[in-house]
């Protein structure tokens, strides 16, 4: 290079002193505060929750033993047994997993692996429109649609409101959720793998199933687990659909109302502060936070114990 | 009587969408010998290997003309299965690709979805011993087969490819991804192999088409301006390296080109 101008000989010097450059420490400190924020916002949820929760079992007639091992639960008469409202939050977001999931999976197999760039691009806005449907509509989906339906297919059996009901609209709430997530982690499993089993005379179905799908799982836990703290996390269409008073039963077809079901309703009401109802909520949000956590644990064992690790 | 000719490709022709990529390649290729492709970059040699093994059908809009007929059959003619296609002619790629399972599932995956009913701890030894990997894996059949080297994962790849028997061995510049010593080793491991399997091998390497090759087909572009490739020359290895009858062949195989 012969270059001639003062500017481009200027260009050529250089100078090895570190150099203090304040565009990148502003970026890296604002980076920092995003990162931070996440994890201070989650320890001021804990600790309200905590502080709260522990109004609630201070009050002499609470015991630990009276919340986690009865049945019933009405503080304003002394009944404390948080089970009646688990049970049903247990019984609808099972039967939200048992459609979301299979679904899911099988419609994000379907877009990833099999689809033409045209059903894709058809299909995929139409799940994410389902995506964005408000979760009161789908409240009422259930109620005045869904439960309709079931009705006339189990008759009398089945109550106007019911947690089968509300768990199956769940389950389509959730559906493009675990989808999407899920055609995501099987769209970055590499080509070559495919290429690899389609070169020793494997058909579609068993390169997606045993090749793709496996390599896939870590992400589709992830899926697992955002689509299981969702269901667990619903409000308005259990609190819509599934009905109100809590009731421990494991029977989708009756009426019980869900912890966040409960907490909608009775915080929507008179309460004065202090009173055991109003301590009695943070209790059921605390072990509403400990029961998503537990489950989050749980699958992601479940993935770990089945994933296939590529590179 | 056993055919001479392990697969043979008349006047095929290879277009995606309405771009020809390879145009008319005429080839007898000869069983239980190693067959190389070589050529500049982006004259169809890799396009020309995939569509041996019906690999093209997975790119949208690609498809041929002419025939391929392998034991007098049209691998493209309507009737064909292309899964049972790919059984038969294995494919080794470029980067290895193992699967993200265990040493010994990578072998028994591909056995036995095609309906291997045998002693498959039996399958996987053999396999592994006919692609010289047996002796450094077989105290850790159970690890995870990307815990092994690179020459080691592509050697892996050709004991998966065998283990389900096919007749001819696809390998798409096997060991460009790899130092010079594994490489070594895949070409000794190429002169066992084809005592059982036809060999095609695409590769950039001239000196290693020259060391491992029974015959050589020389493909470039057909002419000036044209993204066509072609198969311009195809005879005896020694003959393409010492005394070709192509001009464009002599000064690619010299060095002189471009």
């Amino acid at each position: 290079m012969n270059l001639k101008s003062a500017e481009a000989r200027k260009f050529r010097q250089f100078d090895l002193k570190k150099k203090f450059r304040i565009s990148e420490s502003i970026i890296q400190a604002s980076l920092f505060f995003a990162g931070i924020l996440s994890i201070f916002i989650t320890i001021a949820i804990v600790y309200e929750l905590g502080k709260e929760a522990m109004l609630f079992f201070n009050d002499p007639d609470v015991t630990l033993g009276k919340f986690l091992g009865t049945t019933k639960w009405q503080p304003g008469i002394g009944q404390y047994g948080i089970w009646a409202l688990v049970s049903a939050t247990l019984v609808t977001s099972f039967i939200a997993m048992v459609i979301s999931l299979p679904l899911g999976l099988a419609s994000a197999i379907y877009l990833s692996e099999y689809a033409s760039s045209k059903a894709r691009s058809i299909l995929k806005p139409v799940l994410e429109i389902l995506a964005g449907i408000p979760t009161v509509v789908y409240g009422y989906f259930a109620l005045l649609f869904v439960t309709p339906i079931l009705k006339s297919i189990f008759g009398d059996q089945i109550q106007v409101y019911n947690m089968l009901s509300a768990g199956l609209v769940m389950g389509i709430m959730i559906l493009p959720l675990i989808s999407s997530m899920s055609e995501d982690a099987l769209s970055a499993v590499p080509r070559s793998l495919r290429e690899a089993a389609y070169a020793m005379g494997a058909t579609k179905v068993e390169t997606s199933l045993q090749v793709v799908l496996p390599a896939a799982l870590s992400g589709i836990g992830a899926a697992l687990i955002v689509g299981i703290s969702r269901a667990v996390g619903e409000t308005m269409i259990v609190a819509v659909a599934a009905g109100s008073g809590p009731n421990f039963t494991f029977d989708p077809f009756k009426a019980a109302e869900t912890m966040t079901g409960h907490i909608a309703r009775i915080s929507g009401g008179d309460l004065s502060y202090n009173s055991i109802d109003y301590t009695s909520l943070f209790a059921i949000a605390m072990m509403l936070f400990l029961l998503t956590l537990v489950l989050n644990l749980i699958s992601q064992q479940i993935v770990n114990r089945f994933r296939e690790r590529y590179e | 009587m056993e055919n001479k000719y392990a697969i043979e490709a008349n006047a095929l022709s290879i277009y995606y969408g309405s771009f020809m990529a390879v145009n008319n390649v005429d080839m007898l290729i000869e069983a239980q010998k190693i067959t190389a492709i070589i050529g500049p970059s982006g004259c169809g040699k890799s396009t020309l290997l995939r569509a041996f093994n019906r690999m093209n059908d997975f790119v949208p809009g690609c498809h041929v003309t002419g025939e391929l007929l392998m034991q007098g059959k049209n691998l493209y003619s309507k009737d064909i299965d292309p899964v049972e296609v790919r059984r038969k002619i294995g494919m080794v790629f470029q980067k290895p690709n193992p699967f993200p399972k265990s040493i010994y599932e990578n072998i028994a995956w591909g056995a036995r979805i095609n309906g291997f009913k045998g002693n498959m701890d039996e399958l996987v030894e053999q396999s592994l011993l006919g692609a010289a990997l047996w002796d450094e894996v077989k105290d850790k059949l159970q690890d995870s087969a990307y815990a092994l080297s690179g020459g080691q994962q592509q050697r892996l790849c050709i004991a998966r490819t065998i283990a389900i028997q096919p007749e001819i061995i696809l390998m798409d510049e096997p060991a460009s991804a790899l130092d010079p010593i594994s490489t070594l080793r895949i070409e000794e491991l190429m002169q066992e192999l084809k005592k059982n399997y036809t060999i095609i091998i695409v590769t950039h390497n001239m000196q290693q088409a020259a060391r491992v090759s029974d015959y050589t087909a020389m493909m470039m572009l057909d002419k000036e301006g044209s993204r066509s490739g072609t198969v311009i020359e195809f005879s005896e290895t020694k003959r393409i390296f010492t005394n070709p009858k192509d001009k464009r062949t002599e000064d690619y195989v010299t060095g002189r080109f471009g």
